[in-house]
């Protein structure tokens, strides 16, 4: 076991976890955002660097700070480490730098996304970004290509997260998804637009944290915040059966995995519940369920933020530049706000 | 004139070849090595010679070969780093040309050091005629009985292979030469585990340049010691400086690490002064990854003492006033450089390079070219320098290998050091000499006002 501290609060920990899946089981406002890291794919995380955070201290043996912010999915906790998160300016600065580069070359098209509401960008950006931009060039831009027929990718919106790729790698077999090409010409790319055909492939919409891949068969059908979330399962001999359920009215609009606070899958859906069983005859309802954490579903996300936003910028403000500071996250909760 | 080691008989005709080397002392190191010296023997040797890594972060080598686990059942390798792809640095590329044995002598010694079976030379791709020097020589040297099976007659085999790269700079960052070798897309990994832990094929694995391998033969010959007593301070042996740009002798020189910059510009032995009787404006010290250096501040330091060839002494100073030797790419620019245009150069290739797995790096170094781009063609203003300064700290120290670094040093270099050029720039238009010579020459808009 390792016990690590991070902006101040301690957590025991068993040997090897990371600092973010640690910070997840403190839960609340120190949890790093995640744009990469999927706890169920093996070898995510580290390439988006949302999630950096400072280390002030190394650990019992060696205090040491490390020199840079780390990625939090990819760092492992030693035992007395000590993780500055929302407490440090520093780290706040480094995250808004990273969501900045992260809306660079995206459209910001939400308007016509067919994720916008459950985007987990349109949430970061809307939590760590600032609200213009500095960049003034012309928006790279893709073709829109179909991977099968039932998944569109849309790579202009891609942020390059590489979950999509480790589902292929990891749970289709035969893979023939990947990426191509380098640097900001870098894409994700099928082998010759390769139908991915393969009982799982539809999970790729799943993990996918933007609008980049879209299940075809919901394309357009409506903006999500007026679908309701109902959790329902069959006795399917591919997959666990396991799903939620999106009504529109008394039409199943969609069908996808049930996902956890961290927006990640719970288990992995075969392509014939997403996309073949769309009756509520096929499935036994267990009754709906509250999506807790997106964005524009749960009611009053984004004013409970501009609260939390305020209250750690007034803390920020009161501080010299660089200082740590010691929040409880009593203080950091929004209903504490008006004492 | 400077002792040499390494390129002692590069002017000798047939070095390249294996009879010729072998009569000028080629591969007594492995006779020595083979027939009296245990492997780890060897890395005290290279302990004890101060040897630093020559790929450009300078890390000890002795230490690194210390590190190496070594689990049972489990093979090792080692493998040559020969990406050279940094602006300004080509000096593997002399060695390899000009006495590729000396690369062999060195992998056979450090793999008998280090317990590997099968060694790689990992080349880049545009360096395909050398590769074919290179293999010329290993199968002189297996038809030797130097390579392959019972080297010797010692019991020791190893199988010693070169592979091309496909041309990419990123491939010379270790951990994405590795995936490249394993035949997968030349992305850096994420560290740790490093390279000695789990490398090449997720086994141990030790990755050393082309010259800090051909280094430990002259380290086993004439031992540790000797090399350790050239050089200053914590900078031993000698280094392979590739030194362009304006000077009247461009070239690969090998110098004893401590000669002063001063001397090494300006004497007959080394670069020769500046072309055309020029004044000389600054020097970037050791490939294009390492910040630019005024003339004031290149010469001596900020302290007023001589600046020396050295690691510590180009370091001095930190950021603020100093550099780095880094993989020893001198580049030279007279008083007509323009800082501006030089350094969109530098930060086209980071653009083009950047492997593109995290986001600081993949957008931050396109947006960085555009600005640049952007000033050249005399549309920027001045808030787009701040903006440069802005982005560069954005990515320095936030990715996952250090071409985010690379990327990011020489633009909060040529700010810090040349912000007024800068600055001119964006208000008049030209401030240097060659500049109108630039637009004609490449047709671009000339700049307005
Ligand atoms: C982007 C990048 C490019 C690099 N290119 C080279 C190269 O071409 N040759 C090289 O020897 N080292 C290169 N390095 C350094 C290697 O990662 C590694 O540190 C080196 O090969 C270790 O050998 P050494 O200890 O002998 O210097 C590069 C590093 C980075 C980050
Ligand atoms: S398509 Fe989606 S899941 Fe795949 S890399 Fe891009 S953002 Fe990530
Ligand atoms: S810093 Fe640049 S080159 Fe290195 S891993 Fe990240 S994107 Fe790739
Ligand atoms: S979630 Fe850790 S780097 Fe992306």
């Amino acid at each position: 076991m390792a016990k690590v501290t991070i902006d101040g609060i301690e957590i025991e920990v068993p040997d090897g976890t990371t600092i973010l899946q640690a910070a997840r089981m403190i839960g609340g406002d120190i949890v790093p955002p995640a744009m990469c890291y999927y706890s169920k794919l093996k070898t995510s995380g580290g390439y988006c660097r949302t999630c950096l955070v400072k280390v002030s201290k190394g650990s019992e043996k060696d205090p040491r700070p490390m020199p840079k912010p780390v990625a939090s999915c990819r760092t492992t906790v030693m035992d007395g480490m000590e993780v500055l998160n929302i407490t440090s300016p520093e780290v706040l600065e480094a995250r808004a730098g990273v969501v900045e580069m992260l809306l660079l070359n995206h459209p910001l098209d939400c308007p016509v996304c067919d994720q916008a509401g459950e985007c987990h960008l349109q949430d970061l950006a809307y939590e760590h970004g600032k609200a213009e931009t500095r960049y003034e060039f012309p928006r790279r831009e893709f073709e829109k290509i179909d991977i099968g027929d039932k998944v569109q990718l849309h790579m202009t919106r891609c942020i390059m997260c590489f979950r999509c790729v480790k589902v292929a790698d990891q749970i289709t077999d035969g893979r023939v998804h990947g990426v191509i090409n380098r640097g900001d010409a870098a894409e994700i790319s099928t082998y010759i637009e390769k139908a991915i055909d393969n009982d799982f492939s539809g999970n790729v919409i799943d993990v996918c944290p933007v609008g980049a891949l879209t299940d075809k068969t919901f394309r357009f059908k409506s903006r999500v915040w007026y679908t309701k979330p109902v959790d329902a399962h069959r006795d399917c001999p591919t997959c666990s059966g396991k799903v939620r359920l999106w009504y529109k009215g008394e039409d199943v609009a969609r069908v996808t995995a049930r996902k956890d606070t961290y927006g990640e899958a719970e288990e992995w859906i075969c392509n014939s519940c997403r996309f073949e069983h769309k009756k509520t005859s096929d499935w036994v309802i267990e009754g709906p369920t509250k999506v807790d954490r997106h964005s524009v579903i749960s009611a009053n996300h984004y004013e409970n933020l501009r609260l939390l936003k305020a209250s750690i910028d007034r803390q920020r403000a009161s501080l010299p530049h660089g200082d740590k500071v010691d929040l409880g996250t009593g203080a950091l909760n929004p209903n504490n706000e008006e004492k | 004139m400077g002792k040499k080691i390494l390129l002692a008989n590069d002017h000798i005709e047939g070095i390249r070849f294996l009879d010729t080397y072998r009569k000028h002392g080629g591969y007594a190191s492995l006779e020595k090595a083979l027939k009296s010296m245990t492997p780890e023997q060897i890395v005290e040797e290279v302990k004890t010679s101060g040897l630093r890594g020559r790929g450009g972060a300078g890390f000890p080598t002795g230490m690194k070969w210390s590190f190496l686990a070594k689990p049972e059942g489990v093979p090792r390798y080692v493998v040559c780093n020969a990406d050279e792809s940094e602006p300004g640095t080509f000096k593997d590329r002399y060695l390899m040309e000009r006495i590729p044995h000396l690369l062999i002598e060195g992998m056979i010694l450090s793999s008998y050091a280090l317990g590997a079976k099968t060694s790689y030379i990992y080349i880049r791709g545009e360096y395909f005629y050398v590769a074919r020097i290179l293999e010329q020589a290993i199968d002189e040297a297996y038809a030797a009985g130097l390579l392959g099976k019972n080297i010797l007659n010692s019991g020791f085999d190893l199988d010693l292979h070169v592979q091309i790269g496909a041309g990419a700079y990123i491939c010379g960052e270790e951990t994405a030469l590795l995936e490249s070798l394993e035949g997968k897309r030349g992305n850096p990994r994420i560290k740790p585990p490093f390279p000695a832990i789990a490398g090449l094929y997720g086994c141990p694995t030790v990755v050393n340049n082309v010259e800090t391998i051909a280094a430990v033969v002259p380290i086993v010959n004439e031992g540790g010691a000797a090399y350790a007593a050239i050089g200053v301070g914590n900078s031993k042996g000698t280094k392979l400086i590739s030194a362009s740009g304006h000077i009247n002798k461009p070239g690969v020189y090998e110098i004893e690490l401590g000669v002063p910059v001063e001397e090494f510009i300006y004497s007959d032995e080394y670069c020769g002064g500046i072309r055309n009787g020029k004044k000389l404006k600054a020097v970037v010290a050791g490939g294009s990854s390492v910040p630019i250096l005024p003339t004031e501040l290149i010469l001596n330091t900020a302290a007023g003492e001589p600046r020396l060839m050295s690691y510590e002494s180009l370091g001095d100073g930190g950021f603020a006033t100093g550099t780095m030797l880094g993989s020893g790419g001198f580049i030279v620019m007279d008083e007509d450089t323009s800082i501006v245009k030089n350094l969109y150069t530098f930060a086209r290739f980071y653009h083009h390079e950047s492997c593109g797995q995290c986001s600081p790096c993949r957008e931050g170094t396109g947006w960085m070219e555009k600005i640049l781009h952007k000033i050249l063609h005399g549309h920027g203003t001045l808030a787009d320098v701040d903006l440069l300064w802005d982005i560069q700290s954005k990515i320095e120290g936030k990715t996952i290998c250090p071409l985010g670094e690379a990327a990011a040093w020489p633009v909060a270099a040529a700010i810090r050091h040349f912000r007024k050029e800068f600055e001119d720039f964006i208000r008049n238009g030209e401030h240097v000499n060659d500049v109108k010579h630039y637009y004609r020459l490449n047709n671009l808009t000339a700049p307005i006002n």
